[in-house]
C-alpha cells in the first residue's frame, strides 16, 4: 500500500525478491523513494529492511549464494541490469553502517578515501572536498586541527560522523544508513539526528532503524516491513498517527518487536 | 562410591603431573641446549671473532664472512618469499573460490612444507645453479630458501589476511572501490604488520638450514666478502658443518664450532624476539 504524494522518485523498486539460497527474504517489494526526503525503514529484527537497504547500492552481490528478481530503477536505469556496474552505482549511492567503521588511517585520508580512487588528484581540490565534507558531517569544528590524527582515536560517535563525512566526499545521491545510531550513546545520537534534517536538504537518505522514536523524529516517510514484505508506507506523520494496516499499529504502539 | 571418587581423583592428579612433566621437558631441552651452547661456546667469543676472517686452516680468527652471508641469504630469501608469498595468500583468501583447484592448492602448500631440506637443496641445485646458470651463488641460495620458507609466509599472510575485519573491507566496497583497490588500499596496509611479523618468525628456519644451501649457495671458506649476488658466500650453518667434519684439525676447531652456533642461535633467537615484541606493541596499539 503504497499512497501518492507529492515529491520526485528518485528511486523506484518494482516487484522485488530476494532470495538467500532457499530463503526467501523479501517478498515482492514495491516502493517509490522520494529525492531530498528522510525515509526511514522500521520493522522488528530479520523483517528484511536491512537487505532490503542493502540492495540499494548492491552491497548484497557481496554474500554468495544470493539471488535478486525485480528491478530496482535509478537516474532511468535498473541496478540490476547486466549493464550495470556495482561499482558505479556504490559511488552515487552511498552507505553508512550500523557500527562506525573508519579506516585504521588518519581522519584527512578516511575521507579523502574515496575521491582518490577515482583519481582526483590535486592537493588542493582534495583539501576543499575534505572540509566540506568534514563540514557537512557536523564534524569539521572538532577535529580541523587533528587530521593528521588516527581516525581510531575519535569516540564512537566521532567516528560515525567521520564515516558519515566519508561517504558524504563522494557527492552521492543517496545515502544508506543501516541503524547509524544503534551504537552510539543519545548524545551522539541526536547530533546524528541533527545532521539528518541538514543532509536532506541536498541528498536522498534512506535510514534503517530500531529505534521508533527515532523514525519518528527524524523521517519524512516511513515504511514498515514485516516478514519479507512491505506491509505499509507513507508520511511518517500519518504511519505514526493513522496507519492503515492493524499490524503496523501493533508494532509502532509496541505490542510486539 | 567413596573408593570409587577416591580413585578418580588419584587419576586426575596422575594425569596432570604428567601433562605438567611433559611440558617443563620441553623448556628443559631448549635450556639445555642454550645452557650447553653458552659453556661451551663463550670461550670462543671475542670482539674479534665476529669481524675476523677465519685464519691458519679456520683454527683461529673469526667468522665475519659467515655471519655476513647468512645475513645476505636470509634476506635473499625474504626478498624471494615475501612477494611470492603474500601474493598467493591474497589470491588464495580473497580471490579464490573454494572448489576442487583451492584444495589442490592448498595441499601443494602443505606438501611443499613437508619437502625434506635436502631435497629442496637438490632442486635448487638442478633448477637455479644450473639450469638457470646462477652457478653456487647468494641468488641460488636466495631462491632455494625463498621456495622453503614460502610455506611459512603464506600461512602467516593468510592469517594476518583474515584478520582484518569485514567491516573495512564492506566500508570501501560501499564507497565505490574496486576489490583490488581495497585489497591495495584498506585490506594490505592493515594486514602488513601481522604479515610481516608472521614472516619473520618463519625466516629464522632459512637462517639455520645448511642442506639447501650447501649445493647453491655456500662456500668452504672465502677470501673476500662477495662483491655480487653471483658470488657464492660462507654461510654460519655450513661453517658448523664443514668445522665437524672436514677440517683437518677437528679438535682445535672444536671451540670456534660451538662459538658459531652460538652465533647462529642468537642471531635466529634475536630475529624471534624483534618479531614478538613488534607483534605485541602492534596488538597493544590496534583497536579493532
Amino acid at each position: 500500500m503504497v499512497e501518492e504524494s507529492s515529491g520526485r522518485p528518485i528511486i523506484e523498486v518494482i516487484h522485488l525478491d530476494f532470495y538467500y539460497g532457499d530463503v526467501r527474504a523479501l517478498k515482492d517489494v514495491t516502493m517509490e523513494i522520494k529525492a531530498r526526503r528522510v525515509t526511514a525503514l522500521i520493522g522488528p529484527s530479520g523483517c528484511g529492511k536491512s537487505t532490503f537497504l542493502r540492495l540499494l547500492n548492491r552491497m548484497n552481490d557481496l554474500i554468495p549464494g544470493t539471488r535478486v528478481q525485480g528491478s530496482v530503477m535509478f537516474d532511468g536505469m535498473d541496478l540490476y541490469s547486466d549493464a550495470v556496474d556495482p561499482v558505479e552505482i556504490r559511488r552515487k549511492i552511498g552507505m553508512v553502517f550500523q557500527k562506525p567503521n573508519p579506516f585504521p588511517k588518519s581522519i584527512y585520508n578516511n575521507v579523502a578515501y574515496g575521491p582518490r580512487l577515482t583519481g582526483t588528484g590535486s592537493r588542493d581540490e582534495l583539501d576543499e572536498i575534505v572540509v566540506r565534507a568534514l563540514k557537512s558531517a557536523a564534524l569539521w569544528d572538532e577535529v580541523k586541527d587533528i587530521l593528521d590524527r588516527s581516525a581510531m582515536e575519535l569516540s564512537g560517535g566521532q567516528q560515525q560522523r567521520l564515516c558519515i563525512a566519508r561517504a558524504l566526499a563522494m557527492e552521492p545521491e543517496v545515502l544508506l544508513m543501516d541503524e547509524p545510531t544503534s551504537a552510539l550513546d543519545p548524545i551522539a545520537t541526536a547530533h546524528i539526528e541533527e545532521l539528518l534534517k541538514e543532509l536532506k536538504k541536498r541528498y536522498t537518505v534512506i535510514i534503517v532503524t530500531h529505534n521508533m522514536q527515532q523514525a519518528a523524529r527524524v523521517s519524512d516517510e516511513t515504511a514498515f516491513f514485516f516478514m519479507g514484505e512491505l506491509v505499509e508506507m507513507g508520511p511518517t506523520e500519518r504511519i505514526f498517527t493513522r496507519p492503515l494496516v492493524e499490524r503496523t499499529e501493533h508494532y509502532i504502539t509496541g505490542r510486539f518487536g | 562410591m567413596r573408593g570409587q571418587l577416591k580413585t578418580r581423583r588419584r587419576r586426575e592428579k596422575a594425569a596432570f603431573a604428567s601433562i605438567r612433566f611433559a611440558s617443563f621437558l620441553v623448556l628443559a631441552a631448549l635450556g639445555g641446549i642454550i645452557l650447553f651452547l653458552v659453556v661451551h661456546g663463550i670461550g670462543a667469543m671475542s670482539w674479534g671473532f665476529l669481524t675476523d676472517f677465519p685464519r691458519d686452516s679456520m683454527t683461529k680468527g673469526g667468522i665475519f664472512p659467515a655471519i655476513v652471508g647468512t645475513l645476505l641469504l636470509t634476506l635473499g630469501a625474504i626478498l624471494v618469499a615475501l612477494p611470492l608469498g603474500v601474493a598467493s595468500a591474497i589470491y588464495l583468501s580473497e580471490y579464490a573460490k573454494e572448489g576442487k583447484t583451492l584444495t589442490i592448492v592448498r595441499l601443494g602448500i602443505q606438501n611443499l612444507a613437508g619437502v625434506p631440506s635436502v631435497v629442496f637443496g637438490l632442486f635448487g641445485l638442478a633448477f637455479f645453479v644450473v639450469f638457470f646458470g646462477m652457478g653456487t651463488s647468494i641468488m641460488a641460495g636466495s631462491f632455494t630458501l625463498g621456495l622453503l620458507i614460502l610455506p611459512v609466509v603464506i600461512g602467516a599472510s593468510e592469517e594476518a589476511l583474515r584478520q582484518v575485519p569485514a567491516t573495512f573491507r564492506e566500508a570501501s566496497l560501499a564507497l565505490g572501490a574496486t576489490r583490488w583497490q581495497t585489497i591495495r588500499k584498506v585490506v594490505l596496509p592493515a594486514a602488513l604488520p601481522g604479515i610481516l611479523t608472521g614472516s619473520i618468525l618463519g625466516i629464522g628456519r632459512a637462517a639455520g638450514e645448511t642442506a639447501p644451501i650447501m649445493f647453491t649457495a655456500a662456500t668452504f671458506y672465502a677470501l673476500h666478502l662477495p662483491s655480487s649476488v653471483f658470488d657464492p658466500v660462507m654461510a654460519l650453518p655450513y661453517h658448523v658443518f664443514v668445522l665437524a667434519t672436514a677440517g683437518t684439525h677437528i679438535d682445535e676447531t672444536r671451540p670456534l664450532q660451538y662459538g658459531t652456533v652460538l652465533v647462529l642461535m642468537a642471531l635466529v633467537l634475536g630475529l624471534d624476539f624483534v618479531a614478538i615484541a613488534v607483534r605485541a606493541r602492534m596488538r597493544r596499539k590496534k583497536r579493532w
